[in-house]
């Protein structure tokens, strides 16, 4: 959705007596906007008393965080060992080429973005993915297309 | 009525259960047939998710792997009498996989309603915390002292002594941390604990509160388990609704509050220290020991962090005495470790057994081989930081000290598989490459050696100077290894090292002599 200041100070509010509030309000807020858009930075850093600096830091830290829209779809692909005992850097570099984009690309008709995550916890049943937070295993490129037709 | 257990654990729900759950639903109503649904966690054994059971009066029978498109098929079979099909297996506890393991922390897991604390109690849950409510925290240290248990983490460190130094640490405010950041490639026992049977995990966060006077606890869990942060949160809520957790105990008096804590996809906050600073809302930066968190933990409070797994020991070990805990097990790692089967692998999943078995019985008794069919090659234990083993060093036993004798580790006790079609100079280039991308940047030897790894491994690759450029792999994985402030930097150099020792003839590939050398 389209950056709204008053919804950003409500979720922030919402999170802000709260020990160590900064991961929940930059999560709360990339739930809402799809990213953390610049326009709250300041916003953080006044409720919680901290340094645009150190918001910025936080933010950019982790790599959950996006600071761009993604695509209507992201879909999470584990790069980690046990996936790619099964195969997974062929399957990524064929969805990479049938995608046309490369890491935390997004196609060019906005529809999907690919991204690597380090570890699914589903080792035993790789290739692991997570397609718009949902887990989805034994993947490959014909499995991926049904899910996104779904989705 | 019949009724039938379907897991709603991430691997089950990742293969369709969700879609076999309405399946199953519709269609027994259509044909007039009563059952309930159960969705518990899962029993771990993970190639025959999703596994359906249905209750009959030989006890549970197991159907798997069942897809949406068998539901039908089944049911026309007689699936809710317990009937022959090709999907039919046995009881579940009948399995060669099951019935041979020792499971005490994963007891419930796949048997119970993950989120019914009558379930939990009518199966032995909140014995632990009543007879630590009633032993008191001096007692209650001691026992976790006494089992022998060390930090399922990885790191084996004994819980009973870090219990002790939070316990004797003197504030006005402490603070007991779930390390729930199981970001080690090979591992989902934490995983498959907090969505199969979170109270465990509850309950033994409540008796180290109880414990250790620590009135509020954290967990601090990945954001990759979206699954595990509902069920979590849900189990919590639960928990707090029955008086499990609150100002009151279970009516003791006693306060102890719990809140989960999502992560953020930074691998280093599995670094205890690390994840302190992002609980505490700030970049996972690592912080140089001492002060111990024990001591200075979280908001500088004492602070007692432990890995899911070795909270979730201790109801059992509270419930049934640390004696019978220390039973298990071998040398100096006692009880129960669950150990992980993964990667290329036939029959993956959970093994909870004694500390002991060896690699081999794992891998190939318990896991069957490769999925591929093709022969092991190479077993990486413990994480994207352990080492890299060749099919000869399977007869290892795996406990704590022989791991780390043969140039290992145990780590998280996952197991990852390799068939013989993987290329060990690749598998040392990504132990470089996922610890760039990973690591705090705090130190020199990981933030700069990481990536300077990288490069050298790909001169190697290029067969470019590779007698010289393997010294300098070896120089810099010592550097690394002696100069860095966490495991990051300080065991990167084991899977890099251990490929290279053991798989020597992956790193000479192209090598031809070049002029130059």
């Amino acid at each position: 959705m389209n950056w709204d200041a008053a919804r950003a100070m409500a979720i922030i509010a919402g999170h802000a007596g709260r020990e160590g509030a900064t991961l929940p309000i930059l999560h709360g807020l990339q739930d809402a906007f799809g990213h953390v858009p610049q326009e709250a930075v300041p916003l953080v850093a006044e409720a919680l008393n901290l340094s645009r600096a150190e918001v910025h830091g936080c933010l950019t830290f982790y790599h959950d965080f996006r600071r761009e829209p993604a695509g209507r779809h992201v879909v999470k692909l584990c790069r980690a060992e046990a996936c790619q005992a099964v195969g997974a850097d062929a399957l990524h570099a064929e969805l990479r080429a049938a995608y046309g984009v490369d890491w935390h690309g997004t196609t060019a008709d906005g529809r999907v973005t690919l991204e690597p995550v380090f570890c699914l916890g589903l080792c035993a049943n790789g290739p692991a993915a997570l397609v718009d937070g949902e887990p989805v295993a034994r993947l490959d490129a014909a499995r991926l297309a049904t899910r996104l037709e779904r989705a | 009525m019949t009724r039938l257990f379907l897991p709603r654990d991430s691997v089950a729900e990742s293969l369709g259960a969700g879609a076999v759950a309405r399946a199953l639903l519709e269609s027994a109503q259509r044909r007039g047939q009563p059952v309930t649904l159960t969705r518990t966690g899962s029993r771990g054994l993970l190639w025959l998710e999703p596994l359906l059971e249905v209750e009959t009066p030989e006890g549970r029978i197991a159907y798997g792997p069942v897809g949406p498109e068998d539901v039908e098929g089944l049911l026309d079979a007689g699936l809710l009498q317990g009937a022959p099909h090709p999907l039919r297996l046995s009881r579940p506890e009948d399995m060669p996989f099951l019935a041979r393991q020792q499971r005490l922390t994963f007891a419930r897991c796949g048997v119970i309603d993950p989120l019914s604390l009558a379930e939990y109690r009518a199966t032995g849950g909140l014995r632990g915390l009543e007879a630590a409510l009633a032993l008191g925290g001096e007692a209650v240290v001691e026992a976790v002292a006494a089992s022998g248990l060390r930090g399922r983490g990885g790191a084996g460190f004994p819980t009973g002594i870090k219990w002790r130094s939070v316990r004797t640490a003197e504030a006005a405010r402490k603070y007991v941390v779930c390390n729930a950041d199981e970001g080690d490639s090979g591992t989902f026992a934490d995983r498959m604990l907090m969505e199969g049977d979170p109270f465990t995990l509850i309950e033994g966060m409540a008796i180290a509160g109880l414990a250790t006077g620590a009135t509020q606890g954290y967990i601090y869990i990945r954001s990759e388990y979206p699954l595990a942060w509902r069920s979590l949160n849900a189990a919590i809520a639960a928990a707090e609704a029955a008086g499990l957790l609150g100002a009151s105990v279970l009516g003791s008096g006693r306060e102890f509050r719990l809140e989960a804590r999502l992560g953020a996809g930074a691998y280093i906050c599995g670094e205890e220290t690390s994840l302190l600073e992002s609980l505490e809302g700030k970049r996972g930066i690592v912080r140089a020991k001492p002060p111990i968190p024990a001591l200075r933990g979280l908001f500088g409070r004492p602070t007692l962090i432990n890995n899911v797994l070795s909270f979730a020991a201790v109801p059992w070990i509270l419930a049934h005495g640390a004696a019978a805990y220390a039973e298990c097990g071998m040398a100096r790692s006692r009880g129960t470790m669950p150990f992980q089967l993964a990667g290329n692998i036939r029959r993956g999943g959970l093994v909870e057994l004694g500390f002991g078995p060896t690699l081999r019985e794992l891998v190939e008794e318990f896991g069957g081989g490769t999925r591929s069919g093709r022969p092991v090659r190479a077993v990486q234990v413990g994480g994207p930081l352990g080492a890299y083993f060749p099919e000869r060093m399977l007869d290892l036993p795996l406990d704590y000290e022989a791991l780390a004798g043969a140039g290992g580790m145990l780590g998280h006790g996952g197991i990852v598989v390799f068939d013989d079609t993987v290329d060990m100079a690749r598998q040392a280039r990504f132990a470089f490459e996922f610890c760039a991308a990973e690591s705090c940047g705090k130190c020199t030897p990981c933030r700069i050696g990481a990536v300077r790894g990288v490069e050298v491994i790909d001169r190697v690759i290029a067969g470019r100077q590779p007698a010289r450029n393997l010294a300098l792999v070896e120089d810099l994985c010592e550097v690394m290894r002696d100069g860095s402030l966490c495991a990051m930097g300080g065991l990167t150099p084991l899977p890099v090292m251990s490929a290279l020792t053991h798989f020597p003839e992956d790193f000479g590939r192209g090598a031809a002599p070049l002029a130059a050398e």
